[in-house]
């Protein structure tokens, strides 16, 4: 009797039903858990752009999500620098949500750039840095992360990069503080102000870099092209709203 | 004396499941054999690959032991209470079925409750279903012993895991990144510039700390292959 075909397509379905259900149960279950999470983490990424690691790390999940509210502002721009509220459909954009990702397949001047103001602690209409997500392709799979520039928009404050699956040990430093300090003080224009956004150079241990160049990942050379295309294309991208905002006609935003 | 304090062990078991002499000679191999002289890594030579992959760093690694022991005592749980149930012709797809999905349970709580793990271990964690110690264990033991055989076996086989990948994890970040559980141990002492070995880091490294694992380990259990 267990061996007839009618016994194990009884046994398989039954089996298929309790795993199916069990495993849509739990995903239903865990998904406000599971949302939480990727909230946090996003916002702690994008805090941690401008802010001590360490303190932020000692951060309790509410206290760091009452900081992101108090201090960062966001919009929407598009590839012009225009602001945009709602997508085509009517639906309102938040700047939080906005999926990088499937921005990153779109065209360039068809994506949705969100900007993350950090305002000033003193004064909160004063913008201290602007945040920008950045997103592309190490050498195993994608990285992203977000540039934080000063006020003038010039020199970089602070970045954090994140991976996939970078190789660990090598290309993954890309995710330690370690290497996002030396980014710290870089700035992206030359003196002409032609944008040259920042590379990494090959080789680890380089000495007298100027201000356009950080030191390079030992072992890692791919991975550091991959950051250095991100950070030109998405430096790029947002040209348009630097433009419109050096130029005053935004001063609204 | 030995006798004794085994009767006392034994006495403690009991208080726990006063049911059956939970803890015979037999049943207490099923747990400290795969531990060493029949390793599921080192001596069975399965489960190499994840060894390979998640031994860069100790955190990790533990998660995913954790992880891996999870799996394999309930797989072999539910797969032993099934066993007569099982038709035999589908039995591997059944056995499939089960990891898989416990293995997605473990994905989603780690995803839910602890995201950082989660970005560290994605893949790997996924990866528990191919892992061939756990298909072999409910190949070979839960689908011919009863339930609770089947927990100790699945115990003894992830412990066994368990250990070898952490000791491997141990030496290959202690020499590739100078620190155990990221804290920077040579920097804790006083070395400022110890030089970390890259291959250490390189799977390569795993290989070798592996190879030599299992030569200290056949050379003291002296057990050779035919």
């Amino acid at each position: 009797m267990r061996q007839s075909n009618g016994y194990i397509i009884l046994f398989t379905a039954i089996m298929t039903v309790i795993v199916g259900g069990l495993l849509s149960l739990t995903s239903q279950g865990l998904a406000p858990a599971q949302k939480k999470s990727i909230e946090l983490d996003t916002k702690s990424s994008i805090l941690s752009s401008v802010m001590d690691r360490e303190v932020l790390g000692k951060m309790k999940p509410n206290e760091v999500l009452t900081r992101y509210n108090e201090r960062i502002t966001s919009l929407v721009v598009d590839i012009n620098g225009n602001e945009i509220t709602s997508d085509e459909k009517g639906g309102a954009i938040v700047a939080e949500e906005v999926n990088i990702l499937k921005n990153y397949k779109r065209k360039p001047e068809e994506r949705q750039y969100p900007v993350f103001k950090y305002m000033s602690a003193e004064n909160p209409d004063q913008v201290e840095a602007y945040i920008l997500p950045v997103y592309g392709a190490g050498l195993w799979d994608k990285i992203w992360g977000y540039v934080a520039l000063d006020s003038e928009l010039k020199t970089i404050v602070g970045v954090s990069f994140d991976h996939k699956a970078e190789t660990p040990g090598l290309g993954a430093r890309i995710g330690t503080p370690e290497i996002q300090q030396r980014y710290v003080g870089k700035e992206i224009y030359n003196q002409k102000g032609e944008l040259v956004s920042v590379t990494m150079v090959k080789g680890e241990g380089n000495a007298g870099l100027d201000d356009h160049h950080v030191d390079g990942l030992s072992g890692a050379t791919l991975t550091a092209k991959g950051v250095n295309a991100m950070l030109k294309n998405y430096l790029n991208a947002y040209q348009g709203y630097f433009k419109k905002l050096n130029s005053g006609a935004t001063a609204t935003l | 004396m030995s006798t004794e304090t085994l009767e006392q062990k034994k006495q403690e078991e009991v208080v726990q499941k006063p049911s059956e002499a939970l803890l015979s000679k037999r049943r207490k191999r099923l747990i400290s054999d795969p531990l060493n002289e029949d390793n599921p890594i080192t001596v069975q030579v399965l489960g190499i690959c994840s060894a390979l992959a998640v031994t860069v760093k100790m955190e990790p690694t533990l998660i995913m032991s954790i992880a891996v022991v999870f799996v394999i005592v309930f797989a072999n749980l539910i797969i032993s209470v099934l066993r007569n149930l099982i038709p035999n012709r589908v039995r591997i797809i059944v056995q499939l079925a089960v990891i898989a999905t416990l293995v997605t349970l473990v994905s989603e709580v780690l995803k839910a409750y602890s995201y950082d793990m989660y970005k560290v271990l994605g893949a790997f964690v996924g990866l528990i279903i191919t892992n061939c110690i756990v298909m072999g264990r409910l190949e070979a033991f839960a689908m011919g012993n009863k339930p609770y055989d089947s927990i100790l076996d699945g115990l003894g086989s992830g412990f066994g895991y368990a250990w070898i990948i952490l000791t491997v994890a141990f030496f290959r970040e202690l020499f590739g990144s100078g620190s155990i559980f990221d804290f920077k141990l040579f920097e804790a002492v006083g070395i400022t510039n110890f030089p970390t070995n890259g291959l250490m880091v390189d799977s390569i490294g795993a290989f070798m700390v592996l190879g030599v694992l299992i030569w200290v380990q056949r050379s003291k259990t002296g057990y050779v292959e035919h």
